[in-house]
């Protein structure tokens, strides 16, 4: 994990810890903007773009940020970033700007994002915070490509623009709708459970895989927020 | 005037329903779902804490970023303010209000800055919603989330009891489930 080495850290997050298909972080962009594998490869380059610059500045400024107050501190950081990136995005390529729209500002709360500042540019150089945030980013962009294709496949019968499906092939318009994002993140899901199961019977440790985002969108951080609450009453015993 | 309004508490709750066809505030509608008791208290803290935070939003956009236009910041500031702004509330209702703090205490944390609520903000900004209109506007999307959460809640208590294939045990089928919900929800938009 901790191994600094930039290739091994694109690998991480492509494969390894990919954030969508392993970790299952930042679900809310990821079934709004897949309607076509165009838009899941844009706002999956626009939130890498994101990742890695806010990576590298937080690794910079790890030993000055206070500890107290360093979730305020990172979203600061975040935010002006997407703040950047939505008004260059404005300018130079209006269509992907028009098609993501409300997306764009909401970057700022992707989990992926404050998560990884969180659990590694806090703690970590600069050069493997920047790789860090390219492989997560090109994970989440894989991830969203994919998800986007298959969507837009059953959906239109097109694949980035061009028919692929025989003629005979009625495309099922339901799945660039917003209940076919749910139908094939249940596959999604479903698969990743079997996959799970299957490896636990192989007596792997399979504990990275999660089962869904059960977090709050913002305090991903820090793990286990959900489980604060089931738990009432132990909060102000906390405190 | 009135009509207007109408249409957007319609809109808001049922047509464009926050969670079911925009996907914002998706984790506290998967993560906080498993009773309904449960669901109901999270979406009354929802429909508290976004009816204030479009408010305040709403202030602060017309007042300080349009009169110094510095509009671009909207993100940025809107962040930072509901963020403070649900702490603030938090703290204000321990203290004050203990039995509300009770009720909706420990949702607040929860719903720190989820999605739902700085998509709400932005969206007033970007429809060119007034003051009024824009908490409006939040009331219903958070009515709307709460009218979902309950009733993907009470499904769930149901599914308990189902036999459901083995690797569709937990998140998939709750999926599913809002799959169909949201294929429902579809049919309101013949009432605009």
């Amino acid at each position: 994990m901790n191994n600094g080495n930039a290739m091994e850290r694109l690998y991480n997050g492509l494969i390894k810890e990919n954030p969508t298909f392993v970790l299952m972080l930042g679900m809310c962009p990821t079934l709004a903007v897949t309607t076509s594998a165009m838009n899941g490869l844009g706002m999956g380059l626009t939130t890498m773009v994101v990742l890695a610059l806010s990576n590298m500045i937080i690794s910079m400024l790890r030993n000055i940020i206070p500890d107290k107050v360093r979730i305020p501190a990172f979203i600061v950081v975040i935010a002006s970033f997407v703040t950047m990136v939505e008004l260059l995005l404005e300018g130079f390529i209006p269509a992907l700007y028009d098609a993501l729209g409300l997306y764009i500002p909401l970057i700022v709360v992707n989990c992926i994002i404050l998560g990884r500042a969180e659990a590694y540019a806090s703690k970590n150089p600069i050069i493997p915070s920047l790789f860090d945030g390219i492989g997560m980013g090109l994970g989440f962009s894989f991830a969203l490509t994919c998800i986007g294709a298959v969507r837009e496949v059953l959906g239109a019968g097109e694949i980035f623009g061009v028919h692929i499906m025989p003629d005979s092939y009625v495309p099922c318009a339901i799945f660039i709708m917003a209940p076919g994002a749910f139908f094939v993140l249940a596959a999604l899901t479903a698969v990743q459970n079997k996959v799970r199961m299957n490896g636990e019977k192989k007596g792997k440790d399979m504990s990275k895989i999660q089962s869904g985002c059960n977090e709050d969108c913002m305090n991903c951080g820090e793990k286990g927020c959900s489980r604060r609450f089931y738990g009432e009453g132990k909060e102000d015993a906390q405190k | 005037m009135i009509q207007d309004l109408l249409i957007i508490l319609i809109g808001s709750s049922l047509v464009n329903n926050v969670v079911l066809s925009q996907f914002l505030g998706l984790c506290p509608f998967l993560g906080v779902s498993k009773k309904t008791n449960t669901a109901a208290g999270m979406g009354v803290a929802v429909i508290f804490v976004i009816t204030l935070a479009s408010a305040v939003a709403g202030v602060i956009y017309k007042f300080i970023l349009e009169k110094f236009d510095v509009t671009y910041l909207q993100t940025i500031v809107f962040i930072l303010v509901i963020a403070a702004l649900v702490q603030f509330v938090e703290m204000f209702l321990k203290k004050f209000m203990p039995p509300l703090y009770q009720a909706l205490g420990v949702y607040l944390p929860l719903i720190t800055t989820n999605c739902a609520v700085l998509g709400i903000a932005l969206t007033n900004v970007q429809k060119k919603y007034g003051i009024l209109t824009g908490i409006v506007n939040g009331f219903a999307t958070a009515v709307g989330f709460t009218i979902a959460i309950v009733i993907l809640a009470g499904i769930r208590e149901k599914i308990e009891f189902n036999d459901v294939p083995e690797s569709f045990k937990g998140m998939p089928i709750v999926l599913v489930t809002a799959g169909l919900m949201a294929i429902a929800f579809c049919g309101f938009s013949g009432l605009l």
